[in-house]
């Protein structure tokens, strides 16, 4: 029973970073259309410069902050640099795109930082928590809050600000937002901000967990990707379950069967999706009036 | 009046074909302006090139006295231009109410943090647009369909949906891309009612419409497009007479029976 609990617990925790990946993968989506594969990068750059800002002598959360701020900018600057220049192009062209952007930045990564792991302090102690038997880490539940304020604030926006429905806008019909006045290019910018942002708050949150190194950007990629089309793409609610959902059923995977099946469990569910439900669980059916 | 909309030796070049060649016509506030012609006449290229989707080759489009050639469709909407679809542009995915409530997205706009919070201004201001979004739904006839999403209403019902949606803009010029196309009778002339009242609000209206009987009916002003050129203009009497119009319009489709 403790056992289960433990895989219970440390699966929520893989899955909450997971959920903070899916989410941003749908913010993306939902103003363009594109998966945004580049997505990882930013949970790494969110890790990665926090550490090199806090090996510096900087104060952890001010670190955390210039490393989320950075991948933000960086954010930005793919979209104008490689997104708005190919606008136009077909959907698959620039997912393909972002792909291109996933690899560079891994390679900058590589070249600017070093190859090694690298980790920094939890927030608040390295002191297991005891619950019925099995332990949490404090930074366990930095990175599970993390993921519910993300989602909250999210579907704040989406559902009640005026900028959040011109993003809602922007995917359903570019050309008709723009008739109603939306600048559908600052709504993809801004979306590519947000979504950076968020990525490299995961990486901050999970680094003291899950370590990083140049090179982890594409495993969370996958494995928030495969959330994000468990949940149905583009529905932040689905984003949050989906990833929850993930990172348990890979918990359970390495916890009954083999820890080495454990990256199997995103591609297994991602393939049962894309067989037997492509809308995923709160996706809508998309129908095309022709 | 000043003009509100003027066109100037408007023309676009598709692979060496000229589809629009040295347009120019004029729009006076208040005034409903009918483009015609038969069908490859050019009329909604023309269209995409005054509302910004397709950047013209030549000429220059003027709204209200300045130069909006080529200007993006956003900034042309905060210009005070709005325009509907012949194949409609609708949030498919939204509910009737939600779609005209978008189209108030410049007027309704404050900021971010206001509306995450709910603070009393942003629900004000949500108030407001959703209280004018009902009345144009009452206005479009479309008051029973609010809740329902877009994309399972008819035909007619959408072309209706993207004209109060466009109101939902305050424009100072409306181009309405065959406002009429897919609906019975009775809704043309419901629509042409509308665009009647939308008119005698002030605002010019530009309008491109097969329906012959509505065009003759609502129009102060006719422009004839043949083969991408203006061959004739007018007030309705006047187009009809014309030999040429005649001969490249009703002859045409006289022709085909």
């Amino acid at each position: 029973m403790s056992e289960l609990l433990q895989f219970l617990f440390s699966g929520i925790t893989v899955g909450a970073v997971y959920a903070l990946v899916a989410l941003g993968f749908t913010i993306i989506y939902n103003a363009s259309d594109v998966v945004n594969f580049a997505q990882g990068e930013f949970v790494m750059l969110g890790g990665m410069i926090t550490w090199f800002a806090h090996a510096q002598g900087l104060p952890l959360p001010l670190a955390a902050l210039i490393a989320i701020a950075a991948t933000a900018a960086l954010g930005v600057a793919m979209n104008k640099l490689m997104i708005e220049p190919a606008r136009g192009a077909p959907v698959v062209s620039l997912i393909i795109i972002t792909i291109g952007a996933s690899i560079f930045i891994q390679g900058a990564a590589q070249l600017v930082f070093d190859k090694q792991i690298h980790s920094f302090p939890a927030f608040s102690g390295d002191d297991p928590i005891r619950i019925g038997g099995a332990t949490i880490l404090p930074q366990s539940l930095w990175v599970i809050g993390g993921a519910l304020v993300v989602f909250l604030a999210l579907w704040l926006f989406f559902t009640r600000t005026l900028l959040g429905r011109a993003v809602l806008a922007t995917s359903n019909n570019r050309l008709a937002a723009q008739l109603v006045g939306i600048n559908t290019n600052f709504v993809m910018t801004l979306s590519f901000a947000l979504s950076a942002a968020i990525g490299a708050l995961a990486g901050v949150l999970a680094t003291p967990i899950t370590l990083t190194a140049y090179s982890v950007g594409i495993g969370f990629a996958l494995k928030g990707f495969a959330g994000a089309m468990l949940g149905g793409m583009g529905n932040p609610k689905g984003a949050l379950v989906g990833g929850f959902l993930i990172g348990l059923f890979e918990a359970m995977t390495a916890g009954y069967l083999s820890s080495q099946y454990k990256d199997a469990a995103a591609f297994i569910v991602i393939l049962a999706v894309l067989f037997f439900m492509p809308q995923g669980l709160f996706g809508r059916k998309s129908t095309d009036r022709v | 009046m000043s003009d509100l909309l003027s066109i100037e030796g408007l023309g676009i070049s598709f692979g060496g074909l000229k589809a629009v060649n040295d347009v120019s016509f004029r729009v006076r506030p208040g005034e409903i302006v009918s483009v015609i012609g038969p069908n490859g006449a050019g009329k909604t290229t023309l269209f995409n090139m005054i509302s910004g989707v397709y950047l013209p080759g030549a000429g220059r489009v003027m709204l209200d006295g300045a130069d909006v050639t080529g200007m993006e469709p956003h900034l042309l909407a905060r210009r005070g231009m709005s325009r509907t679809f012949q194949n409609l542009q609708i949030f498919q995915s939204m509910t009737v109410l939600e779609n005209v409530i978008t189209g108030y997205h410049l007027q309704e706009k404050g900021p971010v943090v206001a509306d995450i919070l709910g603070l009393p201004s942003s629900r004000r201001r949500a108030r407001k647009a959703m209280a004018g979004a009902r009345e144009l739904l009452e206005r479009v006839g479309l008051t029973r369909a609010a809740e329902r999403e877009a994309g399972n209403l008819s035909y007619g019902s959408l072309k209706r949906l993207e004209i109060a949606r466009a109101l939902a803009l305050d424009p100072k010029v409306l181009l309405l891309d065959e406002p009429a196309a897919g609906c019975n009778a009775v809704e043309t002339e419901e629509i042409d009612h509308l665009i009647a009242e939308v008119a005698a609000s002030g605002v010019a209206i530009l309008l491109v419409e097969h329906d012959m009987k509505m065009v003759m009916r609502i129009s102060n002003h006719i422009v004839v497009l043949d083969h991408g050129e203006k061959i004739a203009e007018g007030d309705p009497a006047t187009v009809s007479q014309n030999p040429a119009v005649i001969a490249a319009y009703l002859g045409a489709e006289n022709a085909h029976g």
